[in-house]
Order: structure tokens, then C-alpha cells, then sequence
């Protein structure tokens, strides 16, 4: 009669532990976790998915938040892009492609003293929309431009 | 074990230009080998830059990020000397935490 609750307690301890360890993981500052990997966010299928995983409900277009793209791409593969934010306070942007089978590129966090911008190289799977999305003081700001791809980067 | 990353950090005024390059095959899961089969998705998912022991910037990346990702990065306030480590894991749990030195 005392089974279930013995298993709840054990269970409990268990997770206790568990939680005690990733805390403790988490204050080592060398430490990368996958766990906290947004997975809704990357693994939604369109924009508005991936904002929403995001937490980005309402954005505003937004002059200070730079992209810059190539017009046209000839290798859809390695396409550089470069956000720079000179939006005050922005802790953190993050990169979608359009038409990719998963929209969200990558999201960066910034802290001590790194400065809002940040250059990548993407996969366009098609000529495309590249968003950039910056976060600031809890607000999003978005800029967008076209990229014209001639040659797709997620080939087959 | 993945190929070490070049790492690339330089001074201008008080403001550190940090490059990065991962040595990573980004596949996206969406690939098909010469056999028709899928290749499966193995892709960089969390990465971290420090500077000086501090922690300046966590990325989460997706599959869309190029292979043999570079990234690019600028902290203010860096001193020459400072040591830059940058770790990445992937999806298999595969890591890799290399440094080096702001010049």
C-alpha cells in the first residue's frame, strides 16, 4: 500500500540529485549544455513557430538593426551574414532563414561587455528571406533582407 | 574527436575581434548519401566564448549554420593577453574546448 509512495520519494530523491548535479555543472563557467538547446524553436517548421519558440510574440521592424547579406548567393551553402544591433541594451539576436526546412540558424546571448553583433556563415536551401531578430530590454526588433540563391546549400 | 578550432582573437583599441572557425560537418539530416540513405543530422547545438573568465557570449545554433561553422564576435573592454576559450557540443554529444590568447 506504501509501494507508490515510496517509489514518489525515491523518485523525488533521485531527481533531487539529478538537479543538484546539473546545477552544480552549471556553475562550472567552462561548461556548454545541449540540454537547454531550444528545441521548439529549432525544430519548428515556419517563422512564426520558431518566434514563438523564441518567446518573440510582438516585433518591430527596427533601422538600427543591421543585416547584412549577399544579394545573391552562388553557393547557398556558405552564405556570410553579419547582424550588428545598435539597439541599446540588446542581450541577445538570433538568425532565421525563411525557406529552410527549420527556419531558426542560431541565437546568441551577450553578456560582459560583448558587443551586440555577430558574424556567421548559413545554409540557404533556396533563395530566401534572412531575418535577423535582436532582443532588448524584453522588446524584439527585426530586420530582413533577400538573398537570391542560385545554387541550393542543403542538397541532395 | 572533432578537429581542433582555429581561433583567431585581435585587439583594436579596447575592443577584442574574435574569430572563430569549428571544424564540424553540419549535416542537417536532410542530406541523402550515394546509396539513397539518409545521412543523419550531427550538427553543433550550444557553444560558449569566454574572455578573461567571463562568459561573453552562448549560442545555440541550428542546423542551417554552414559546415566548418565560423563565427565572428567583438567584446569590449578585452586586454591583450586575455585568453578566449570557446567550447561547442553537438547533438551526439561530441565537445571540443579550445584557447587562445587575445593578441
Amino acid at each position: 500500500m506504501n509501494t507508490t509512495r515510496r517509489t514518489v520519494l525515491k523518485s523525488a530523491t533521485a531527481s533531487g540529485v539529478l538537479a543538484g548535479l546539473i546545477a552544480a555543472g552549471a556553475l562550472r563557467p567552462t561548461q556548454v549544455l545541449a540540454a537547454d538547446w531550444n528545441k521548439a524553436a529549432f525544430e519548428a517548421h515556419d517563422v512564426a513557430g520558431a518566434l514563438k519558440g523564441l518567446g518573440a510574440g510582438a516585433s518591430a521592424d527596427s533601422k538600427d538593426l543591421m543585416l547584412r547579406v549577399p544579394d545573391i548567393a552562388e553557393n547557398g551553402a556558405v552564405v556570410p551574414v553579419d547582424v550588428v544591433s545598435n539597439i541599446p541594451n540588446t542581450s541577445s539576436i538570433s538568425i532565421l532563414v525563411e525557406k529552410n526546412p527549420f527556419p531558426l540558424s542560431a541565437t546568441f546571448e551577450f553578456t560582459n561587455g560583448a558587443l551586440p553583433e555577430v558574424s556567421a556563415r548559413l545554409k540557404l536551401s533556396q533563395t530566401s528571406m534572412v531575418k535577423a531578430v535582436a532582443k532588448a530590454d524584453g522588446k524584439f526588433y527585426t530586420a530582413q533582407k533577400e538573398v537570391k540563391v542560385t545554387v541550393g546549400g542543403c542538397g541532395g | 574527436m572533432a578537429d581542433p578550432m582555429k581561433i583567431r582573437a585581435t585587439l583594436k583599441g579596447d575592443t577584442a575581434e574574435i574569430r572563430i572557425l569549428m571544424a564540424h560537418a553540419m549535416e542537417t539530416g536532410q542530406r541523402k548519401d550515394a546509396a539513397g540513405n539518409t545521412v543523419p543530422p550531427h550538427f553543433i547545438q550550444a557553444m560558449t566564448v569566454e574572455v578573461g573568465g567571463k562568459k561573453v557570449v552562448d549560442g545555440h545554433v541550428g542546423t542551417s549554420v554552414s559546415r566548418n561553422p565560423v563565427f565572428g564576435f567583438k567584446v569590449k573592454g578585452a586586454k591583450a593577453g586575455d585568453k578566449v576559450v570557446v567550447s561547442w557540443v553537438d547533438n551526439k554529444g561530441d565537445k571540443r574546448t579550445d584557447e587562445a590568447a587575445i593578441a
